[in-house]
């Protein structure tokens, strides 16, 4: 996993990381994003999943923790923008 | 026998004494600082039920600035609409006190 995944995703910016805690939300996190990316990618639910169908799962799982990392990052400024402004 | 387990426990009793204060004190920053980051993940949590939807359409193969804007100012808008909602509803509470 690449460093800026880890960074964010253990922490609330402050840099330590806990490999417990970001296990944690690492399993709330993939149980929650497969909810939605099983809108995205299944088109006609079959058998099994197939190639692609695993492809845009993974592809998808990979933007859903980007964009966990971008909210993550947008929130962490706000805070500090509104405890500067306290 | 019971002499000597006597002393034992009233020697464990004062080392716990002694480490009471400053740890209880780290003790409890540790949690509130377990917390803290809790409560951030469970906001993260929040935004992302109503921001993914909002910003992103097709996942690709990274996501492109638009989306990223899209996910900082939804976070930021969803806030300020909280305040708003938050201060008004003080002005209704306040107004409806006379």
């Amino acid at each position: 996993m690449e460093g800026g995944f880890g960074s964010d995703f253990g922490g609330s910016g402050s840099g330590k990381l806990d490999p417990g805690l970001i296990m944690e939300q690492v399993k709330v996190q993939i149980a929650v994003a497969n909810a939605q990316e099983l809108l995205q990618c299944i088109g006609k639910p079959g058998g099994s999943l197939d190639n692609s169908e695993q492809k845009c799962i993974a592809m998808c799982m990979d933007r859903y923790m980007d964009a966990w990392n971008t909210v993550s990052r947008a929130y962490n400024s706000r805070l500090q923008r509104e405890r500067a402004n306290m | 026998m019971r002499k000597h387990s006597c002393r034992k426990v009233a020697s464990l009793r004062r080392t716990m004494a002694e480490l009471g204060e400053a740890d209880e004190a780290e003790l409890q920053r540790l949690v509130a600082a377990e917390q803290q980051k809790a409560q951030f993940t469970a906001q993260v949590h929040h935004f992302m039920e109503l921001c993914w939807d909002k910003c992103v359409e097709k996942p690709g193969n990274r996501l492109d600035s638009r989306t990223e804007n899209c996910l900082s100012s939804c976070v930021d808008r969803f806030i300020d609409t909280t305040l708003a909602i938050t201060s008004r509803f003080a002005q209704i509470v306040q107004k409806g006190g006379q």
